[in-house]
């Protein structure tokens, strides 16, 4: 294929992928986020203690988080229909991706959170601090260098699912790759249109750790 | 009279292990006056740590009661807990900075969430890093700061809610001897300067003898001797106590010998005590161990003498040494 054919469907591509991967980040950090919150929090030693309910979520989100994502594809057809309007295209995608993510997000958060000193939550409550405030101004704050690293490796891994989104008659760089380079035996689309991927995954990675290091006044 | 600052009665905190319980705190009860500075000492493991975090209900005791200036805080709810604690300040031995905060932001925290105004919490900040004498690292972070600069912050921010208290968990023990001194110093002029009320616990009996006024020695849980430093010292009843004073040779709880204990205070230290003893009663005098020390501001000589093995001689020696007016007693072995 000519370049001048190619570049235009590479950039269309990787818009795409962008795209899917923007969305699902942003909505399925939305609902990980509170979530690594509250597994932390709810523990037997943490701030609100609530053991049952810890230990209820954190089978649920082990559960969402055995599924492979292709699975989950298929299994979520019927609802991602319901909730999209079609189970089929860029924008319905999405939603499994959503799905699979939070849970992941979740699990990253609470990983993140507990790097933070017990002695300084104690720090804080000798002072008198509510809950609420404990959570948004020590807690959060403390661990923000460990959040943003670790967000840079849940948008990788979630622009490594996007690839999947041919499956579902999706676009974006992985689908280019497969329907338009493998099916039919173009090899230098394929090529090309994986080159970018991985180019994407270590810019991402890259500015992740940099921005992680410029962050922390903790390592310095 | 006025109510005591900190009250505890019939304290008992025991902790549940597999195949039993530990007993951290049994039925400790103490008072802690307005002014004090009130010294809780014991090896690890006595308590101590449990005691200190009882006072402030970062731990919950089994039993008893803790009373902050007459109000059991074991019973307050939710809200009246957290402005008891913004009345009592605490500092730690690990310092729990605020890591990811600049030094002033972390003096600022107890005023943001007691929702000071911005411009007149900045102002506090200021007053209180030149306080601990850290006006210049208002914007250094916590990582840059040595371990005795981390501890002037903690006490900066323990101090900007305006407290009467302040409880200093273990909060020389991570640092070298020149910096516990200049921490030690500080929480002195915080107790006379600014009438704070403050409860240290440590092992280090140097810091009790340097600074507190009170102490209160923790064995195995047990409160076993509690009062002015100079009493529990001139009359020091425990074997923990007795360890911790250095009364005792370092690694023994008794002595070798049966021994008679001599302290001297201010005004006997000049005098040629036993060189006259062992003249006039006409007898051998065998010196164990003798040493000089400061209790706050005042200096006490100790001696300990070999007991001489008839009681006769023993009597003698007491009475002799009574009639100077100095604190003898013998230290029996068990």
């Amino acid at each position: 294929m000519t370049w001048e054919k190619l570049l235009p469907l590479l950039w269309e591509s990787t818009v795409e992928t962008l795209y899917m991967t923007f969305w699902s980040s942003l909505i399925a950090y939305a609902l990980g986020l509170p979530l690594g919150v509250m597994l932390v929090v709810t523990r037997r030693q943490g701030i609100m203690p609530a053991p049952t309910f810890n230990a209820v979520l954190g089978v649920v989100i082990n559960f969402l988080r055995s599924i492979p994502f292709i699975i989950m594809l298929a299994l979520l057809f019927p609802v991602t229909r319901a909730v999209v309007g079609t189970a089929i295209g860029t924008d319905a995608i999405v939603f499994p991706l959503i799905v699979s993510a939070f849970p992941y997000i979740a699990r990253m958060v609470e990983s993140s959170l507990e790097e933070v000193d017990h002695g300084i939550i104690e720090a804080a409550q000798s002072m008198g601090s509510t809950n609420a405030q404990i959570i948004f101004k020590v807690l959060l704050p403390e661990a923000v260098p460990s959040l943003v690293n670790g967000a840079a490796i849940s948008i990788t891994t979630i622009l490594g699912y996007t690839a999947m989104a041919s499956a579902a008659g999706g676009g974006g760089l992985g689908a280019l790759a497969i329907v338009k380079g493998l099916n039919v035996r173009k090899y230098d689309v394929m090529y090309s249109a994986s080159i970018l991927l991985v180019m994407l995954v270590q810019i991402i990675t890259v500015f992740g750790t940099r921005f992680t290091r410029g962050l922390d006044h903790k390592r310095r | 009279m006025d109510r005591p600052q900190i009250e505890l009665r019939g304290l008992s905190k025991v902790y549940p292990i597999p195949g039993g319980e530990v007993v951290a705190l049994n039925n400790i009860s103490l008072t802690i006056e307005k002014g004090d500075i009130y010294g809780i000492i014991g090896m690890s493991g006595a308590g101590k740590i449990t005691l200190i975090r009882c006072l402030n209900r970062l731990d919950s005791p089994t039993d008893g009661q803790v009373f902050i200036d007459g109000e059991n805080i074991l019973s307050m709810n939710i809200k009246q807990l957290r402005e008891t604690r913004r009345r009592m300040g605490m500092i730690f031995q690990q310092f729990n900075l605020l890591m990811q905060k600049s030094v002033a932001r972390n003096v600022r925290y107890p005023l943001e969430i007691a929702g000071v105004p911005k411009k007149q919490a900045n102002e506090r900040v200021l007053e209180l890093l030149r306080i601990v004498g850290l006006e210049d690292k208002a914007r250094a972070y916590p990582s840059q700061l040595s371990g005795g600069q981390k501890q002037r912050v903690a006490i900066a921010r323990a101090l900007a809610s305006d407290p009467e208290m302040l409880l200093c968990d273990e909060a020389t023990s991570a640092l070298d001897p020149m910096t516990t001194q200049s921490i030690l110093a500080l929480l002195q002029k915080i107790n006379r300067e600014l009438g704070i009320t403050v409860v240290l616990i440590t092992h280090e009996m140097a810091v009790i003898r340097q600074i507190c006024n009170k102490v209160a020695i923790l064995d195995g849980g047990e409160l076993v001797e509690q009062g002015s430093v100079d009493d529990v010292f001139l009359h020091t009843k425990s074997a923990a106590g007795r360890r911790l004073f250095g009364i005792l040779p370092d690694h023994e709880e008794t002595p070798r010998h049966p021994a008679i204990r001599i302290v001297f205070d201010g005004a006997a230290i000049g005098q040629p005590v036993i060189s006259r003893l062992a003249r006039d009663l006409d007898m051998d005098v065998n010196i164990l161990s003798a040493d000089i020390r400061q209790l706050n501001d005042k200096t006490y000589g100790q001696l300990l003498m070999a007991r001489p093995d008839d009681p006769g001689e023993v009597r003698r020696v007491m009475d002799y040494l009574a009639k100077l007016q100095l604190t003898v007693e013998e230290v029996h072995t068990p």
